[in-house]
């Protein structure tokens, strides 16, 4: 939350589903999205990791968000999407199963996780936005990846 | 970028070249292979370092190379002989003026104490034959010399200015340039002006006059200097030259600014000194093209003629061009052949007839692709000198602090192979250097006793194998001590204690992580960093690292790497109903099992026969965790591959599609190394396929079973 300086900045966000949650993305973080490929599975990795796909020539690893939330696997439908992010200096594809729509919003309407003691949420909600009813989870990308140190190990 | 900053990079690019040639030059001097030529070369090399550092005023560099440039202009006359201590002390002054130069840079900081005490050295070497007066004077005086016409910063020379005259005449420096004889125009014409404003007095310096074979008729090269009688008003001076202006320009200074020659009255008796330095500059500096133009002033060029071996303006024309520029052409042709695979595959899958005209287009344009690309990719093959230049003086340093006596030989360092490969060949080679050195050689005593010489010798080596290049360094020292490594690798839970290995795989046991044999970490080689890191970071490189040991006799590691990091050619398969490529240059040869010749071996292992030996098999889809029970291997392909670490193996595959070239792209960049799978490529259809590892699938299985079912090493 750190480069939202002032409060009362808007600033933009992408939201979507994933089962029947919603959750969103910083709208800066974002390169593109595209329709689902069919990705080439990479051995030895996470159950997240759906595998590479060619993206204009670039190797993209491509992430099921669901698995990583720890929300099961995503069944992949025509409305399934890939949403290109960047993270440090990587770019990484996010398999969602629908992008729904871009919301405006300060940093004063965002509220802090609410404690369900559960490590996942800790680690990649950081923030929950009221919305008409709704409630849309803030992503935080940089947890996102598999550890680098985790896979040295393996 | 500010223009002086990029000449200043360009310098410090020349800086590098000059530095590598200086000890190249002394290297072969020690080995006796020098001649005149090679201390001329050598010499002119400090002597451009110096010329360059004066001009961006890099002074403690400036007065260090000038002390250098002092002793081997003894050598070069003669007065000094090329002997060993001396080319040894002159080694060591090369390594303190590279540190200058990457002082310079920004990198690093110049030991002082270190520089003094060497200079001393220097100074000392030459101080003998010379008087008290002649070994001081070049200390302080550095600029005194003729300034490095290359750069035409002169300016250097007038803030240290000679012994002025106190007169308070004019002195008019003029440096026409070729433009203005193009248009007619005359210096001779000029002077002849000047000479009507007062009685004046005209010299001219030709120390920027290359000799005559690289002679531009059509250029200038002559610089006046014209003294100016101080009653003469500036504006009239000045006006002589309005007609020219920047085609001759001026330096105009009140009194005797600049010492270019003594005088006037005795040009005669400098030419000779002018002449000898300007053969130095001129060799240095002939193939660059001059901006100055004039009259070829004859008398001289016989004179010039004896000048060392230049490289002749017609000997290598090469550009220097930006990496990023062929980078991006690089990946430009990666995607053309790409694209040029994927139109193929399309034509392929219609009904044309192979001898459609577009199908012959195709395989035109498939040709030519790879032309192109085998093209560009020549652009960036480099000799791996850049790299063994830099070792004989990392082996000085190592054999100075471990108290051994070290001969670097080097062999084979024209051996091409890419940019990206030569940029990560410096680490592992220095650091199986560091450990050929420290580990591998004995002090001089123990080699005394043992009845060798007490020099021991360490050969770098590298050549091309089998599309590979091959790097050897191999010592003549005591060898491994296999009894020691065996029980580290039980002591260490590595092995078991009963695990029965051959010599050569008790030599590899050096690889495995959270091995380090020296009881004591010293700062050469045991600083935390193993040779399974080594090992790891050439795997990922797609390279082979492995050891071979005669006991009392030595040890050699060999390490392979592909030619290039950006294409590969690969043999496409299909496993567990992904598409696959295998690097060729691991493949031996494909077989297709008959059930006679598949043989179990434990609860689920199983080995191929091949023409008597017995080699394990591997599913890879199982290998891959992409299926969890093995295919029958007679109904699939087995490719018989071979590791530098684990042997040969069978890899069971579904099905071959073919051979391919495929470019290289990294799983890094976007993700993270991923086990057994060195890389990725985008074939025909569009797809990513995964480019197998085979040393780490080998290996795994290797280490899995360490009671090893016997390697058979076939063959």
């Amino acid at each position: 939350m750190d480069q939202i300086e002032n409060s009362h900045d808007e600033f933009e966000l992408i939201s979507f589903c994933i089962g029947d949650q919603e959750f969103c993305l910083d709208i800066m973080a974002v390169r593109e999205i595209r329709g689902w490929t069919q990705a080439t599975p990479l051995p030895h990795s996470p159950s997240y990791v759906r595998g590479v796909i060619n993206l204009r020539g670039a190797v993209l690893p491509i992430l099921d968000l669901k698995t990583r939330l720890g929300l099961g696997v995503t069944e992949v439908s025509p409305r399934s999407v890939i949403i290109v992010v960047h993270i440090g200096g990587r770019l990484v594809g996010l398999l969602v199963d629908a992008v729904s729509e871009i919301l405006a919003t300060t940093k004063a309407s965002i509220q802090p996780t609410p404690n369900v003691a559960c490590d996942t949420v800790n680690r990649f909600v950081r923030g929950i936005i009221a919305l008409e009813g709704r409630m849309v989870s803030w992503i935080s990308l940089d947890h996102i990846l598999p550890e680098q140190e985790a896979a040295e190990a393996a | 970028m500010d223009p002086l900053e990029s000449i200043k990079v360009t310098f410090f690019q020349e800086c590098d070249e000059l530095l590598a040639d200086l000890e190249a030059g002394l290297l072969a001097l020690e080995s006796g292979q020098g001649d005149s030529d090679t201390i001329n070369a050598v010499f002119r090399a400090v002597h451009s370092v110096k010329g360059g550092a004066g001009a961006f005023g890099f002074e403690p560099m400036v007065k260090f190379a000038h002390v250098f440039e002092t002793a081997l202009d003894a050598m070069r006359s003669g007065s000094l002989a090329a002997e060993t201590d001396t080319l040894k002390t002159m080694l060591r002054a090369s390594d303190v003026l590279a540190d200058h130069v990457q002082a310079a840079k920004g990198q690093g900081a110049v030991d002082e104490a270190r520089t003094l005490t060497m200079a001393e050295e220097l100074a000392a070497l030459t101080a003998p034959p010379e008087t008290a007066l002649g070994s001081v004077a070049p200390m302080g005086a550095a600029a005194d010399e003729p300034p490095t016409d290359e750069w035409g910063f002169r300016p250097l020379k007038m803030a240290i200015d000679g012994p002025a005259e106190d007169g308070d005449g004019w002195t008019l420096i003029m440096r026409p340039k070729a433009e203005m004889y193009a248009k007619g125009d005359d210096a001779a014409i000029l002077l002849r002006e000047l000479g009507r404003l007062g009685p004046c007095e005209a010299s001219f310096e030709d120390s920027a006059l290359p000799e005559f074979d690289f002679l531009n008729p059509e250029a200038s090269y002559l610089v006046w200097r014209v003294k100016i009688p101080g009653d003469v008003a500036e504006a009239a001076i000045r006006d002589v030259f309005d007609f020219v202006g920047d085609e001759c320009p001026i330096d105009l200074t009140r009194g005797e600014a600049a010492a270019l020659a003594p005088g006037p009255v005795a040009p005669v008796v400098d030419i000779d000194a002018l002449l000898q330095a300007a053969k130095a500059e001129t060799a240095a500096s002939a193939p660059k093209p001059l901006a100055a133009a004039a009259p070829a002033p004859s008398g001289e060029d016989p004179a010039a003629k004896d000048s060392a071996k230049a490289p002749g303006p017609g000997a290598a024309a090469t550009i220097r061009v930006d990496l990023d520029r062929v980078d991006r052409l690089i990946d430009l042709v990666g995607e053309l052949v790409i694209n040029q695979a994927m139109l193929q595959q399309r034509v392929g899958e219609s009904d044309l007839a192979r001898s459609s005209t577009v199908a012959i287009g195709l395989d035109e344009l498939e040709q030519l692709t790879r032309e192109i690309q085998d093209s560009v990719m020549a652009i960036r093959a480099q000799p791996v000198k850049s790299v063994f230049q830099r070792m004989p003086r990392l082996v000085r340093e190592i054999a100075g602090s471990t108290g051994k006596q070290v001969r670097l030989v080097t062999e084979g360092e024209n051996t091409e192979v890419d940019k990206t490969v030569i940029e990560r060949l410096s680490d592992p080679i220095t650091h199986m250097l560091r450990n050929a050195i420290d580990h591998g050689l004995e002090t001089p005593e123990e080699r005394m006793a043992a009845g060798k010489p007490a020099e021991g010798v360490v050969r770098l080596a590298a050549l091309h194998r089998s599309g590979r290049i091959v790097l050897e360094v191999s010592d003549d020292g005591k060898g491994i001590n296999r009894k020691r490594v065996r029980e580290i690798a039980v002591n260490k839970g590595l092995i078991g204690a009963d695990a029965q290995l051959s010599d050569d795989e008790i030599d590899n046991l050096i690889f495995l992580p959270g091995f380090s044999t020296a009881t004591v970490v010293s700062n050469i080689s045991g600083r935390g960093v193993g040779m399974d890191v080594v090992k790891r970071s050439i795997q990922a490189l797609g390279g082979r690292i492995s050891i071979s040991s005669q006991p009392g006799r030595g040890s050699t590691f060999t390490l392979s790497l592909p030619l290039t990091l950006a294409v590969l050619d690969g043999m496409v398969v299909t496993a567990a109903g992904q598409t696959l490529v295998a690097p060729l240059t691991a493949i031996i040869e494909t077989l297709q099992p008959k059930p006679g010749e598949v043989r179990p071996l434990g609860p689920r292992g199983a080995v191929l026969a091949v023409r008597g030996a017995h080699v394990p098999l591997i599913d890879i889809g199982v290998a891959l965790g992409w299926r969890d029970i093995p295919i029958d291997p007679t109904a699939g392909v087995t490719l018989l591959v071979e590791s530098e670490v684990g042997g040969r193996a069978a890899l069971v595959v579904d099905a071959i599609q073919g051979q391919r070239q495929v470019v290289i792209k990294s799983l890094e960049s976007n993700f993270q190394r991923v086990e057994a799978i060195a890389a990725a490529t985008i074939l025909g259809d569009g797809r990513v396929a995964l480019i197998l590892d085979v040393d780490a699938v080998i290996d795994a299985r290797f280490l899995e079973r360490i009671e090893p079912v016997s390697l058979a090493k076939a063959s």
